[in-house]
């Protein structure tokens, strides 16, 4: 069993790491390829590619007029497994799939992680699934020695901070803030306690994400946190200045890396 | 009688992390809620001092002799305070709210029915209340978000995808992640995430007791069929329930086929839709291949929703209850017969459940007893009927 996820953190954990979220097709298939490898490029450590959905409700407006464009232009779930592969083939760093749950329902648990397996994606993060509902996707992901994340909030009660923690593979995702994604101007100080708890509760590998938009954020967050998980911004750089701005956004906050 | 979170195969709670512990604190609270006499007196005396219940039952024999010579009887909801069965669950949830501390109510509405009783309990209980509604609901049920901004609700038209009743969902989940301190959020339907299905019937299902035993004295017999109208489940569930262990009742589910279940412009989703993960519970569900929401097409704002209850999943399932589409022209036709007969003027939504008793009395014949819910009032519908008849001066 060997984690392409906990391989990074391990070797990079001094210095902190940055993980980037970008949707696939936005604003076309290529393009989201081509993005994420810039990122690669320019200091980020993992990528979070974001599976777009009908009904996104942990995302802000940012994410969900990006995941809307690309499903608008025809994405097709099958498409993910081709762009994972292609941006294997290009840059050497784990490539994760953000996705709500339904589409995996649908595709097949199973049928969704083999593919995955073999387009050398790193497993999945999955924002509306918790542990106690992820018996088929947690079984699967044995199976094809995949990553799995799940999230922990402020709110989550100890037993529930085990519980993530227990069942995460490669990093658990803690959410800085009550609410949902898209850039904020100060990083709650919610993700501190959250952190710290997460510790108490055997986590080894955190990310905070929610909010994250500036390399004095990441500096910030990576004081106590293992990886700073940076999305809407990147976003709205490839949005309004497409790879070049997303490559110049990705060095400066990769800056923020101790 | 099934407790969730689960219903058979459905139900759950796919739901982001960040709401679990008030999904937590509230199954809790309504746990204890439930086994405490100070709240069901307290309900029960609002019913009784402020929603007007028991709602009566009226038999339509007029209307009757156009399904099949059948005996119909209404379950009069639309006579309750605020105008629909709503108000049953809205009441129940502003008090559990209100003895979990929470100041702040979020609600979805489709066809503003739910948000009206939210802002009313508002009202009455001087809690703050948001309510989502999709940008094309405001539309065409605008004297509906009059009433609610007069009761001192923030009506929000969502402006995101469909931006009908799906929506509006999103948007209040969205806003509940983020204020989940202080917020309470009344979803309107049998559906979300656990403990919602469970507890939003049970404030209902007092519709089924009191109709049983008012069917009973009446004829002095159950009724042969049990109709209603579906769009997340709520006064179906609400009146089937009581009647679950009656083998001999037969339950059925009137949904909405719009433009008919042979065109893509419907929300037949039972009929039509295949099992899924939407808006935090494992139910039916229209969707494409990928498992991306399809957009529902309904004449009524209520039943123009993707996606069910669990339970009716279930039910479904288990051949319990069966459940048939009824097409917008249907359920004009049947609103404006039972105008014409009767003298009452049904909800939209209702009238998918009507025009699903005229063919079931026609199906089972003149010696059968049916029992309609008569979910909600048609007032708030004038703009859309008056549009699809003809009925104003100056129009075609
Ligand atoms: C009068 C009336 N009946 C039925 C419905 C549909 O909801 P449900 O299926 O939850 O009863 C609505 C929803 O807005 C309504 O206003």
């Amino acid at each position: 069993m060997t984690s392409q996820v906990n391989a990074v953190f391990d070797e990079r954990r001094e210095h902190g790491l940055l993980v980037g979220y970008l949707p696939l097709g936005f604003p076309t298939v290529d393009a989201s390829v081509d993005a994420a490898v810039a990122l690669v490029e320019n200091g980020v450590d993992i990528l979070e590619m974001g599976l777009p959905y009908s009904d996104p409700v942990m995302d802000g407006l940012v994410i969900q007029r990006a995941t809307n464009t690309a499903l608008e232009a025809g994405f097709r779930l099958a498409q993910t497994f081709d762009a994972v592969a292609a941006i294997r083939a290009r840059v050497d760093a784990p490539v994760l799939v953000m996705t709500y749950f339904n589409p995996v329902l649908q595709y097949g648990v199973e049928k969704f992680s083999q593919e995955l397996e073999d387009a050398g994606g790193a497993g999945l993060i999955t924002p509306d699934l918790i542990p106690d509902e992820a018996s088929e996707w947690l079984h699967a992901a044995n199976a094809h020695d995949l990553d799995r994340v799940f999230l922990a909030a402020p709110s989550s009660s100890p037993e529930r901070l085990e519980s993530s923690t227990k069942n995460s593979r490669g990093f658990v995702y803690a959410v800085s803030t009550m609410g949902i994604t898209g850039a904020r101007t100060d990083v709650d100080s919610a993700a501190r306690g959250l952190v710290e708890r997460l510790r108490s509760a055997g986590a080894e590998n955190i990310g905070v994400g929610l909010g994250i938009s500036t390399p004095q954020q990441v500096s910030e967050v990576l004081e106590y946190a293992d990886a700073a998980i940076v999305g809407s911004a990147l976003i709205t750089a490839l949005a309004d200045g497409g790879p070049s701005a997303v490559a110049t956004l990705a060095r400066e906050l990769s800056a923020g890396k101790h | 009688m099934q407790q969730g979170p689960y219903f058979g195969d459905f139900g759950g709670r796919y739901v982001p992390e960040s709401l679990i512990a008030a999904l937590d604190e509230l199954a809790e609270a309504y746990e204890l809620a439930k086994l405490d006499p100070t709240f069901t007196e307290e309900l029960a005396h609002l019913h009784a001092t402020y929603t007007g219940r028991p709602s009566i039952i009226t038999e339509v024999p007029r209307f009757a002799e156009h399904a099949g010579g059948a005996r119909i009887i209404l379950k009069r909801e639309d006579l309750n305070h605020t105008g629909s069965h709503k108000i049953n669950n809205v009441l129940g949830q502003a008090l559990l709210a209100r003895r979990i501390g929470k100041t702040r109510l979020i609600a979805e509405t489709g066809a503003g029915q739910h948000g009206v009783a939210t802002a009313t309990a508002a009202a009455l209980f001087g809690m703050e209340c948001i309510v989502y509604m999709g940008e094309v609901d405001t539309q065409r049920q605008a004297l509906n978000v009059a009433r609610m901004r007069l009761l001192g609700a923030e009506v929000i038209p969502v402006t995101t995808g469909s931006r009908t009743l799906k929506d509006a969902i999103n948007e209040a989940l969205r806003d509940w992640v983020a204020n989940v301190d202080n917020t309470h959020y009344l979803l309107g339907t049998v559906a979300g995430p656990h403990p919602f299905p469970q507890m939003v019937r049970d404030f209902h299902k007092i519709i089924g007791e009191e109709a049983r035993e008012q069917v009973l004295a009446l004829t002095g017999a159950l009724p042969d069929a049990v109709i209603a109208c579906v769009g997340g489940g709520s006064n179906a569930i609400g009146i089937f329930h009581a009647f679950l262990d009656d083998d001999g009742v037969e339950l059925i589910g009137c949904e909405a086929a719009g433009r008919g279940i042979d065109t893509p412009e419907h929300a037949a989703t039972l009929t039509l839709g295949r099992p899924g993960v939407l808006h935090g519970a494992r139910s039916y569900m229209l969707q494409d291949a990928d498992g991306q929401t399809m957009e529902s097409h309904s004449i009524s704002a209520g039943l123009d929703y993707p996606g069910v209850g669990p339970e009716h999943s279930w039910l479904k399932d288990l051949g319990r209850a069966t459940y048939r589409p009824i097409t917008d022209d249907a359920a004009m036709a049947a609103l404006r017969l039972l105008s014409q007969t009767e003298g009452i003027i049904p909800a939209i939504e209702t009238a998918h459940g009507l025009a699903g008793a005229m063919e079931v009395g026609r199906e089972l014949g003149p010696n059968a007893t049916l029992l309609i819910n008569l979910s909600g009032r048609g007032d708030k519908d004038m703009q859309t009927a008056a549009e699809y008849f003809g009925l104003l001066d100056g129009s075609a």
